[in-house]
């Protein structure tokens, strides 16, 4: 049953959701690339746990005009000015009090768990709409994700790819020295928020398959495994892609395979099985690479 | 003729406290200009606040006689080394082509002509065989000529240094030294700020003298006295030029 999984034999629905969740592990490899570059790994998990009262608040909307209230737009739709609102908040914590930014994603990760779960429970106590599931917006959970859900996950991440190589060279150098950027006429501010966008895109797109708690792992491990390989952000973007549409690709196929196995976590295992190997064998920074002396001549 | 650079009454906060204070100096075209003054004197806050990079609590910056807006192709600008991170995963000719990116564009691949003309200005301050190298594996001085490069490839006609000399090898200050002057010679205004009291009268052929106010500004000759240096550094003067 996995080896069809795998080709992608295991019917209709299953091979789109598992092509969906490879498209969502390239996207999130290459975006999760540029923000490792501008350092701002962090944001990514106070966001995904800033969806959670949204999605409960949507589901809610939803429920109460009639329906199952599992219309994923409308989640997503929710989840996102959830996650703006929690975006803000951090913002304004981070520049207008003395709270360090790290103490402010803490602060917004740690609240908007625990607004979430509140909301999430209530929400499944009411007896509105069908609420069973709504918890696989935690974890992850690709079986029994309609074919319809698969293809907007796999056309967002497609067209976040798109955005990225128009884009890959501000991104660069904005990273590499905002100073000389602005100076150079470059908007830092809207390319950080071009950036911003695209990872709350991922975030959205990555609820369904990987879940809230475990996307910051998709954006940020294979971008860390691929930097073993490369000095080179264009190709370090590359090979990230690469690493977390396997992930992604993988993980969505045992999944189906053994139902019950929540997919977030194994795709997240596989991309860190991928680093580790990149760790060890990595050909520009890898431990055992020979020569070891950081390419100094 | 306009100056490449002028500064009226600019004063500077960071952290509310006054970094610089009321300051007017201009740079004229075709010129070498240092910018001196002891530790905190806000010789770097006052590229930044020229540049835009912090905001002004006063005063006026005319670029060629008009805003920075119309005139960023002409203004090179080329932080201090530190204030980047040279692990970043970039090659040395990426860095060069980053001065260019009014050329390159951002989305379009690299044209033959783009990657020559990062080479030629890598072979200006004698890089060029480096330029596949990864940025980190550079030597401070290697690093600082490679920054001058991305200056150089954009062109322009007025080139804002801070510490172009800071840290670095006799061979570097050597080659840095002589691309300042032959961008002089061409008639590019160039203006850096400098630590090295030692080197200023062989270097430069102005210096604006900042202790958070200007303190002098003008010809090496009539600007660079030992009353001068006295006013600005009161008595932590190097005893070499205390003499």
């Amino acid at each position: 049953m996995l080896i069809d999984a795998l080709f992608l034999q295991a019917g209709y629905n299953a091979t789109l959701v598992t092509l969906g969740a490879a498209a969502l592990g390239a996207a999130a490899g290459a975006v999760g690339s540029f923000l490792i570059l501008r350092r701002r790994a962090l944001v990514p998990d106070a966001m995904a746990h800033a969806t959670l009262p949204g999605l409960g608040i949507a589901f809610l909307i939803m429920a109460t005009f009639g329906g199952e209230g599992r219309y994923l737009p409308g989640l997503l739709l929710g989840a996102g000015l959830s996650a703006l609102a929690g975006l803000w908040i951090l913002q304004t914590l981070a520049s207008r009090t003395r709270l360090p930014e790290d103490a402010a994603i803490g602060t917004v990760l740690s609240v908007s768990y625990g607004a979430g779960i509140v909301v999430l429970t209530l929400v499944q106590g009411l007896g509105l709409g069908r609420p069973a599931g709504l918890e696989s917006f935690l974890l992850g959970q690709a079986s029994g994700m309609l074919a319809a859900d698969a293809q907007l996950i796999a056309g967002g991440a497609g067209l976040a790819l798109v955005l990225l190589v128009l884009l890959r060279r501000a991104f660069v150098m904005v990273a590499f020295d905002p100073l000389h950027a602005r100076v150079a006429g470059i908007d830092t501010g809207r390319v950080d928020l071009a950036l911003m966008a695209l990872v709350l895109g991922v975030v959205l797109l990555g609820l369904r398959v990987v879940g809230a708690i475990l996307i910051v792992a998709l954006l940020i491990t294979p971008a860390a495994a691929a930097r073993m390989w490369t000095d080179r952000a264009g190709i370090m973007a590359l090979i990230a892609a690469g690493i977390g549409a396997g992930a992604g690709y993988g993980g969505a196929a045992l999944s189906a395979s053994f139902p019950g196995l929540p997919t977030g976590p194994v795709i997240v295992l596989l991309a860190f099985a991928a680093f580790l190997v990149s760790l060890l064998f990595g050909s520009a920074r890898g431990v055992l690479r020979r020569g070891g002396n950081g390419g100094v001549a | 003729m306009t100056d490449a650079l002028t500064i009226s009454g600019l004063t500077l906060s960071h952290d509310g406290l006054r970094v610089v204070e009321d300051v007017s100096a201009r740079f004229p075209a075709g010129q070498l200009t240092a910018i001196v003054g002891p530790n905190g004197a806000g010789k770097s806050s006052l590229l930044k606040g020229a540049l835009g990079l912090m905001s002004a609590d006063a005063g006026e910056v005319r670029f060629f006689g008009g805003a920075l807006a119309e005139h960023r192709a002409r203004v090179a600008y080329m932080p201090q080394r530190a204030a980047v991170d040279w692990d970043f995963p970039v090659r040395v000719i990426d860095v060069v082509l980053m001065g260019m990116h009014r050329q390159t564009g951002f989305w379009r691949p690299l044209a033959a002509h783009n990657r020559n003309a990062a080479l030629t200005a890598l072979d200006r301050v004698g890089m060029t065989d480096f330029a596949t190298r990864q940025i980190g594996a550079l030597s401070g001085g290697q690093q600082q000529r490679v920054f001058m490069a991305r200056a150089l490839a954009q062109g322009a006609d007025l080139y804002l240094l801070d510490e172009p000399f800071a840290g670095v090898d006799a061979a570097t200050e050597a080659a840095i030294a002589t691309v300042l002057q032959d961008l002089r010679d061409r008639g590019a205004a160039v203006v850096a700020v400098h630590h090295d009291l030692a080197s200023v009268a062989a270097r430069f052929d102005r210096v604006l003298m900042l202790n958070r106010r200007v303190i002098a500004e003008g010809p090496v000759a009539s600007s660079f006295t030992p009353e001068t240096l006295r006013q600005a550094y009161g008595g932590a003067l190097p005893p070499i030029l205390a003499a």
